[in-house]
């Protein structure tokens, strides 16, 4: 057993024969934040996906919270937290349904429900469908559902991406660096992801082209990776 | 793995045994007291009938094996098992209808259990290659296929119990057409054909592995001098390694 | 388990009672069947086996439109990654989904067999009823199974809509052939006749067999 919440040791994985990820390997301390940085394809959705469970790995030693992926894959599940650029919500369902739903799938208690959505101020619409919510305000129900089983690992793809700065600050304590959690987050933005880690992954073309803790470097290092 | 070993010797007893077979079935095996000459192409339609259901079957175990070891390998040894196979029943359906026109007058018989269930499994298996092409992403048309041939490979059994009770209830059946009920000279005709199409089924079913393994290889290698300058694999539905 | 069978099987019927895409869709369809077969066949009144076809055929069709949609909203609303996120047995999400399934065509059926009695049956359909419904339950069960495992498989193709009919129809030639086979004599003309049992027989194996494969597969539809 380790006490690191992220162990990754030559982690690859290919769609077809398209390497997607090559030898990836890095480690994250609990309580720590990771933040990815790489081009449109550079891997950051897959690795992502990978930690969260729903790619298997190809190749490589993966330990996520303690669980090696993917034979111990159902350990970690259920105390990762996942956001990603599809909100994974139910159009046709409010967004308390939607939670409700999640909660019942997590064995969350649902008065929990209330609370999250209270913390994203989304009680006002919470029953009305999602369809009829705005980008931002979807954007702050899936991070309800992210964060509704109060994971150990949140996984955050480009989290304040078509966000005003008012719902930013609204998620900046539950899923920003002032949240306390352990965090991997994948950003566009060099001088803002910087501010936001404390580890600096930058990726290109599957593989690992940058990784330092984030005192040891700037912004310059950072864009190269999009040159 | 090298499927090409032995395929030579396997292919020289593969011809020699149809050629017996066929001798068997012009110079030995008696005359049919009502049918005459015409009822010799049983011992081309059930020795292939047979063949084409043990080769679903075989694709159905390949592919329970490629689930449980998530080894390409069984991927493609259960693709090219089921693709032979598909071609034999197609036989089987051909050589049942012109049976059935020179025996009952009619290219198609409804009464007759063991062809249209063959009819349905053909149709069923005939989905085997639209769904593999319809799915892109190389591992999971495996995976997707494999869960095809054993869902299929169940189905042959209960349909064939199903379809023959259909008309057993309708139409009783006063005769057997397989095995048991034939004279001792049928029988041995019958055996050897049956032995000249199952090593035939081996033999093609080796010869498609070795040639898919070189082609693999090949692509390998190719892969390996050209690194990324290669152009991508075309979308199809036969396996990779 | 249970839990999670339960919260994805609400979930799936709230989203019908929200969108009504499936159950009124395939009802309209039935009837609209019934009235096809009246003038195709140029009958006014079916009894015996070729009412039993036709009510089969028109009930099998109408379930390929239920099927094709089964897991839409879980591919293109993210269900399945919401659903594979949760440290839930993944088996729940086939049984939800055979139950949601099961409960659509019985839906329809309360609407597409009265109607057929009204529109296209000779004898009347109270003569046999309890037969006709153990028939009907039976028959339902194989077609929500392999409806769901076709389903599951057709989804992440290209053409899905085009794969699940042409896998679908094979795989249930030997269920619809039973089902109507057990039929015929219940929509005799002149009186229900017994029950052909062997054929309730027939359905319960291909029930069992379908469903103890779909439970040991299914898992393999999700990983990726």
């Amino acid at each position: 057993m380790t006490d690191l919440a992220l162990e990754l040791r030559g982690l690859g994985r290919r769609y077809g024969e398209r390497p997607a990820l090559q030898d990836v390997t890095l480690k994250l301390e609990h309580g720590a934040t990771l933040v990815v940085f790489g081009p449109n394809g550079a891997g950051k959705t897959t690795l992502l996906r990978v930690l969260a469970g729903l790619l298997r790995p190809h190749a490589g030693d993966v330990r996520v919270l303690g669980a090696r992926l993917p034979d111990e894959g159902w350990r970690a599940r259920g105390r990762v937290g996942l956001l990603t650029h599809e909100p994974l919500l139910y159009r046709e369902l409010s967004a308390r349904e939607n939670l409700r739903f999640h909660a019942r799938l997590h064995g969350v208690a649902p008065q929990r429900v209330d609370e999250v959505l209270e913390a994203v101020a989304l009680r006002v619409r919470a029953d009305d469908p999602i369809a009829e919510l705005s980008r931002g305000m979807v954007q702050r129900a899936a991070v309800a559902r992210a964060i509704l089983h109060d994971p150990a690992l949140l996984l955050l793809d480009e989290p304040l991406a078509n966000l005003d700065p008012a719902a930013a600050a609204v998620l900046e304590p539950l899923i920003g660096r002032s949240s306390g959690r352990t965090r991997v987050v994948t950003s566009h933005d060099p001088a803002g992801g910087l501010a936001e880690g404390d580890v600096a992954l930058g990726l290109r073309g599957g593989r690992v082209a940058l990784l330092a803790p984030v005192a040891e470097i700037d912004e310059r290092r950072v864009r190269e990776l999009y040159a | 793995m090298t499927y090409g070993k032995g395929l030579r010797p396997l292919a020289a007893l593969t011809a020699l045994t149809l050629t017996a077979a066929f001798a068997l079935v012009f110079f030995f095996a008696p005359l049919d007291a009502d049918q005459g000459f015409v009822q010799k192409i049983f011992y081309v339609h059930v020795p292939i009938g047979i063949v084409a259901l043990v080769g679903f079957m075989a694709g159905g175990v390949f592919a329970i094996q490629h689930l449980r070891t998530r080894d390409p390998r069984h991927d493609l040894r259960s693709y090219v098992a089921i693709h032979i196979a598909i071609v034999l029943a197609l036989g089987t359906l051909v050589t049942g209808s012109i049976w059935a026109k020179a025996s009952w007058g009619s290219w198609w018989v409804w009464q007759e259990p063991m062809l249209v269930s063959f009819l349905i499994v053909f149709l069923l298996y005939a989905c085997y290659t639209p769904l593999r092409f319809s799915i892109e992403d190389r591992e999971r048309q495996a995976r997707y296929a494999s869960v095809f041939a054993i869902v299929a490979g169940a189905f042959v059994p209960l349909n064939f119990a199903a379809v023959r009770m259909a008309e057993a209830y309708i139409h009783p059946r006063t005769f057997a057409t397989t095995g048991g009920g034939l004279p001792g000279d049928m029988l041995i005709t019958f055996l050897v054909a049956l032995a000249g199409v199952g090593l035939l089924f081996v033999t093609l079913w080796k010869y498609e592995m070795a040639s898919k393994n070189a082609t693999f290889k090949l692509r390998a290698l190719r892969r390996a001098l050209a690194g990324d300058e290669l152009a991508p694999a075309r979308r199809s539905a036969a396996p990779t390694l | 388990m249970r839990r999670a069978v339960g919260a994805l099987l609400r979930k799936d019927l709230l989203v019908e009672l929200r969108t009504k895409e499936a159950v009124p869709a395939m009802a309209l369809f039935s009837i609209s069947t019934f009235v096809v077969f009246h003038f195709g066949l140029d009958r006014s009144s079916l009894d015996g086996s070729l009412a039993a076809g036709v009510l089969w055929v028109t009930l099998l069709f109408a379930a390929v439109l239920g099927i094709n949609r089964l897991f839409v909203a879980e591919v293109e609303q993210g269900g399945f990654d919401g659903f594979l996120l949760a440290p839930v047995d993944r088996t729940s999400l086939l049984v939800a989904k055979v139950l949601a399934l099961l409960a659509f065509l019985v839906l329809v059926q309360l609407i597409a067999v009265p109607a057929f009695a009204f529109l296209l049956l000779g004898p009347s359909p109270w003569q046999a009823l309890p037969e006709l419904l153990a028939v009907l339950a039976l028959a339902d069960i194989g077609l929500a199974v392999i409806g769901t495992l076709v389903s599951a498989i057709a989804i992440r193709t290209r053409a899905r809509d085009l794969i699940v009919p042409i896998l679908l129809l094979p795989l249930l030639i030997p269920l619809v052939l039973a089902a109507a086979q057990a039929t015929a004599p219940l929509l005799a003309l002149d009186g229900a006749g017994p029950l052909p049992e062997r054929w309730l027989a027939i359905l319960a194996i291909y029930d069992g067999v379908f469903g103890l494969i779909a439970y040991a597969i299914f898992d393999f539809l999700l990983e990726d």
